[in-house]
């Protein structure tokens, strides 16, 4: 029997220089391949397209505003700073963009049931709010540390109808949950659809979601040249996952003077090794099927992240960042702990904007960046979600009884 | 090119030509402890099973069900790192059976591609089955498995298509890991009728030999796959057994028992 040459890994769609791929068990090939093929019809399908903006319109409540934040720029070095107002979204934060562009097209694929995983439980929620709305099944897989952490986006999505299944493997938190998500999908491929919240995973994930969210950095875009009269000097945004951020970053990719920072979680600090900083942090390797730069140890074994933000607690990032951040289009940073409660704070007094705690470590590098570009500069920051979610946890941070 | 000539090769000539199906074991390294898992293996051999297949445990394995997950995380507690998988394919191969790895991508990755491969050989393995590794992102694992002489074993699953079926056969050596269900690792009460078709339909493309695995935990499975099939894999009714028992001791014994019933079974 001969071994004939595999395919050249350079000739399969999919990859960012070395990031991105496909490493997940062969059951899950003829999945994929389905997703991708509608994902790339719809892409180029008017009446998709169509039915999304509409949506979108109607729904969701965009576009979403841009609002600049006078007050709290004085504590930015005087930069002007211009929150992209994500959480106005119905829901709370971005996460809806993707959750509605993947829910169509589970419609369309004709599949009956969307699983989920979620780590601060807006993407659950944001997953179980278009299940309503389109009739479909919702089962929601969370760390059970997280849903402690964010037992009011536990009840929301119940109130919704889906179903919460808490994860006990593990680290208990979203990276397990994806394991429990992805084996969910392995045995019940046929009827159901994985409705990934980020822009990891194996192709066409970090492709489709970025696509979905692209409608965020399209729109501030045309935002800044009508109402401000340029482009902004940085753009910043938290990453986790990174959804929020490539769906911002990536329509501004071609307009090299304006430089994309990315604030991962840097937990306790990077040194203390209790973080989620996985681009400051991490090494290239492979997670949750895709090669990006993971947390792990010398064993290849991925190791818990720590943030104080249950949506960024993510050891692992979309693939599509670990290639911006090796050509050096973008930039990422950690914020630790203390730094985005601070911003957390700041933005709730002076702007009357509670942020979500994963928000509030992009807000906590606009204070770090204002300061280093001075009053002249201008920056644009995607205000990903509310901190409702986040109220039981900033009022132990802060002491406040409840 | 011909296939590596290595022990696993050898051993579904001869159990061809016994008109039998090979029966082969899995553990993961490191479980229940470091000292304990090759007590577990030589019980397995002593009971009648033909190959070994050693899992390297890891963090996030998508592919295992909750009783190779627990052994997993026990294994990872233990402080399993790779040198004690190449210790045990060594100690295993050292009983004259032949011995492959299983693992999940990034251990390999880490480990550095070539020199995971070269690891292998030094203990006496004689291939590595890759789960996680689809054959768009395995140049670079061919091109070691081709210096060093390794079988590399791929999964092919019920909705594997017609179309890609000989992509992924023609890049397998040693034999063909049939994915018996779509799902995870695990013991199940009857084994999927998919998994019979499955085999058929590989064999319409391959020579290579078949074995199948997910789900086989008894005696009357193993025989039932046996008129089919050229191997029967058995991981989660092993450790789930030692998972049961209080002493090592204990959990060796019902291993033995185990490896002694399916050992009847793939005889038919
Ligand atoms: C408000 C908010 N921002 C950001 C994130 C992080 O995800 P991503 O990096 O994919 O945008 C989350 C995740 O739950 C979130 O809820």
């Amino acid at each position: 029997m001969s071994q004939t040459t595999p395919i050249a890994e350079s000739e399969i769609i999919g990859h960012f220089g070395p990031y991105g791929g496909r490493f997940v068990p062969e059951a899950l090939i003829g999945a994929l391949d389905q997703l991708a093929a509608a994902h790339l019809a719809a892409k180029n399908d008017p009446t998709f397209q169509a039915e999304l903006s509409e949506l979108h319109r109607t729904y969701t409540g965009r576009p979403s505003i841009i609002t600049e934040a006078k007050r709290f720029a004085e504590h930015a070095g005087g930069a002007r700073i211009f929150l992209k107002r994500e959480d106005l979204n119905h829901t709370g934060s971005h996460k809806i963009n993707n959750v509605l562009g993947q829910a169509l097209l589970t419609k369309r694929m004709g599949k009956k049931r969307i699983i989920a995983e979620t780590g601060a439980g807006q993407h659950g929620v944001a997953s179980a709010t278009a299940a309503a709305l389109m009739g479909l099944e919702c089962v929601v897989y969370m760390g059970e540390e997280d849903t402690k952490r964010q037992s009011l986006n536990v009840a929301r999505m119940k109130l919704l109808g889906a179903e919460v299944i808490p994860v006990t493997q593990g680290s208990k938190t979203l990276k397990d949950a994806i394991n429990e998500a992805m084996r969910d999908w392995v045995t019940n491929v046929e009827t159901t659809h994985y409705l990934l919240g980020t822009v990891a995973g194996p192709y066409p994930f970090p492709e489709m979601v970025r696509d979905f969210h692209r409608i965020i950095g399209v729109e501030a875009r045309e935002q800044m040249l009508s109402e401000v009269g340029r482009l902004p000097d940085a753009i910043l945004a938290c990453v986790g996952g990174g959804s929020n951020a490539i769906g911002i970053f990536h329509p501004f990719i071609e307009d090299v003077n304006v430089r994309l920072i990315g604030l991962e979680a840097g937990g306790s600090g990077i040194d203390s090794g209790k973080h989620a900083a996985t681009i400051s942090g991490g090494t290239p390797g492979v997670l949750h099927g895709t090669r990006t730069y993971v947390l792990q140890d010398k064993n290849g074994q991925t190791v818990e992240s720590h943030s104080i933000s249950a949506g960024l607690d993510y050891p692992g990032v979309g693939p599509e960042h670990a290639y911006l951040h090796d050509i050096g289009r973008a930039e990422y940073r950690a914020i630790n702990d203390d730094q985005a409660m601070e911003a957390f704070s700041l933005l709730s007094k002076t702007e009357g904007i509670i942020p979500a705690i994963e928000t509030a470590h992009a807000l906590a590098g606009a204070m770090i960046i204002g300061r280093e570009l001075g009053p002249d500069a201008v920056l644009l920051l995607n205000l990903s979600g509310r901190g409702d979610k986040d109220v039981q946890t900033a009022a132990q941070y802060f002491g406040i009884p409840l | 090119m011909v296939e590596f000539d290595t022990p696993l090769a050898r051993l579904f000539s001869r159990t061809k030509s016994e008109k039998r199906a090979a029966l082969i074991g899995y553990l993961p390294a490191g479980f229940p402890t470091i000292e304990g898992a090759p007590r577990v293996i030589a019980a397995m051999v002593e009971g009648g099973v033909d190959a070994i297949e050693i899992g390297f445990p890891y963090s996030d394995p998508v592919m295992d069900g909750p009783i190779i997950q627990d052994a997993a995380d026990q294994a990872i507690k233990n402080g399993t790192g790779a040198s004690d998988v190449f210790d045990l394919v060594k100690s295993t191969a050292a009983l004259g059976v032949p011995t492959v790895v299983m693992t999940y991508w990034n251990p390999i990755e880490r480990y550095g591609v070539d020199e995971f491969g070269s690891a292998l050989m030094a203990a006496g393995g004689s291939g590595v089955i890759t789960p996680d590794l689809t054959i768009e992102e395995s140049a670079r694992w061919a091109q070691a498995s081709v210096k060093s002489q390794f079988n590399r074993i791929y999964v092919i699953a019920p909705s594997t298509s017609e179309s890609r079926m000989p992509l992924v056969t023609s890049q397998c050596s040693g034999f063909i890991y049939a994915a018996s269900l779509m799902g995870v690792t695990g013991t199940r009460n009857s084994v999927s009728g998919d998994a019979r078709s499955l085999v058929a339909r590989i064999r319409s493309g391959s020579d290579l030999p078949v074995a199948v695995g997910l789900g086989v935990s008894t005696g009357d499975q193993a025989r039932e796959v046996a008129q089919y099939a050229d191997g029967v894999i058995v991981g989660s009714a092993f450790i789930r057994l030692i998972q049961q028992s209080a002493t090592i001791e204990e959990g060796c014994e019902r291993v033995r028992e185990l490896a002694a019933s399916l050992s009847a079974g793939v005889r038919g």
